[in-house]
């Protein structure tokens, strides 16, 4: 290794009118939001994604900015590394978005996208998480995995590879409601319930 | 060769020696925040390395210069700065075409954000966000005005030294990195917490040097910045 990495330095309380800036109103372009799914007929189930980032009091932070990565609905990651031209990719999905806790009232996080497909016959279907704020110094990658695939999770070799008392944390919990499917995904960065992240 | 064949296998890790840890005694609010258990291992699959990519049409045409992003009226106050360098991975190949998202507060030290409630001016013309987007050899550069320092509530009496945030992809969500760039000689680097989170050694590397060569005469004052993000752990053969 010829050069040494930069270090990491917390994103700060003040970072929505340079990354999130239309979600908080201010006057400048966003590039990417928490609509993954800008049209209707996007292959795939449609779901929201919903949750909240917890410190070790059980506040809510309103100042945290998430950012998920996923394939498609057919497991192709829409990246020039992922050359599986069976899996075809999906005009309009990125699979990127991004959005701030400081705009719900109660310091939600909210992302409108389709659920991914599994990426091979080994791994359950999940989403990568990245986690930014004040307060933390790196920013944290965890994975969301979906309620409802239980059966494939029980030979996931990542959730197999996690403690079991700790696998709950990484298990988005599906809810019908009357305007489509919701995962609720809860962020704890501390105590008991503490969110498995990996060092991605 | 073609393109996948150039894709690297996996990215070296996240230098923990460089980096803060994740609870920090002189950060206050990394005590609830922070990460407090070992993180996991897990090996590298294509989620980890791929990651959302930028075109040219992301960068409007001002967003790299601060200085007129956010004219109202007139010209922002303060001393114009050009900050450039070049994006690198650690084997030293630039990091092309990769999306640079900068923000700041002003000249007075006061942030656009509307939590920041620090008593100093706003300026009309100054937003204090920008992007850009790096060249087939890794350089950017953005047109700013020198951000001030200012107070905030880690401790009494704490200032944090003039700063400016910069978040970055690089070809992967394992080369992601959001930092923040200081300025040389700035006395109130030896008690920024934030600053000192980080191992010395490793934290001078946040601070831009001077250059007379990238200062504009009669115009604005150069600084230049460069970035190194994690590399792929297996260089393919040339």
């Amino acid at each position: 290794m010829t050069l040494k990495q930069t270090p990491s330095q917390t994103v700060g309380p003040f970072f929505a009118y340079g990354l999130t800036p239309e979600q908080y109103l201010y006057d400048f372009r966003q590039l990417v939001d928490g609509q993954m799914r800008p049209r209707e007929d996007m292959p795939g189930e449609a779901i929201r994604i919903v949750g909240r980032v917890f410190d070790a009091d059980g506040q809510a932070a309103e100042d945290a900015m998430i950012e998920l990565w996923q394939p498609n609905a057919a497991g192709r990651f829409n990246h020039p590394a992922d050359q599986r031209t069976e899996r075809p990719l999906i005009e309009g999905f990125s699979g990127f978005g991004r959005f701030g806790t400081g705009t719900d009232p109660d310091a939600r996080f909210i992302f409108d996208t389709v659920k991914p497909g599994a990426i091979d016959d080994r791994q359950a279907p999940f989403i990568t998480v990245i986690v930014f704020m004040r307060g933390l110094l790196n920013h944290a990658y965890t994975r969301l995995y979906f309620s409802d695939d239980q059966a494939a999770q029980a030979h996931d070799p990542v959730l197999q590879s996690v403690p079991a008392e700790r696998r709950q944390t990484l298990i988005a919990e599906r809810r019908d409601t009357a305007t489509g499917v919701e995962y609720n995904f809860d962020i704890h960065m501390q105590g008991e319930r503490e969110t498995v992240f990996f060092d991605l | 060769m073609s393109k996948s064949d150039t894709q690297p296998q996996s990215y070296t890790p996240r230098d923990w020696d460089s980096m803060a840890g994740f609870i920090d005694s002189g950060y206050k609010s990394t005590g609830k925040r922070g990460v407090s258990r070992n993180l996991l291992e897990i090996n590298p699959d294509l989620a980890a390395l791929t990651g959302p990519a930028f075109g040219a049409e992301s960068v409007g045409e001002l967003d790299h210069d601060l200085t007129r992003n956010g004219r109202v009226n007139g010209e922002p106050l303060g001393e114009r700065i050009i900050v450039t360098g070049q994006v690198l991975d650690e084997h030293g190949n630039p990091v092309p075409h990769t999306l640079v998202e900068v923000w700041q507060c002003n000249a007075a030290g006061r942030y656009v954000h509307k939590k920041d409630v620090h008593d100093a001016p706003l300026d009309p013309n100054f937003l204090g966000a920008g992007r850009c987007m790096t060249d087939a050899e890794g350089r950017y550069r953005f047109i700013s005005i020198k951000p001030a320092a200012y107070p905030w509530g880690n401790h009494p009496n704490a200032w944090r030294p003039a700063h400016i945030h910069l978040s970055l992809f690089g070809p992967s969500i394992s080369t992601r990195l959001v930092t923040q760039m200081y300025f040389p000689d700035d006395p109130l680097l030896a008690f920024d917490p934030i600053y000192q989170s980080v191992p010395a050694g490793a934290r001078e590397r946040m601070v831009s040097r001077f250059s007379l060569d990238v200062t504009e005469e009669a115009w604005a004052l150069g600084y230049i910045f460069d970035i190194v993000l994690r590399g792929p752990s297996a260089t393919p053969e040339a």
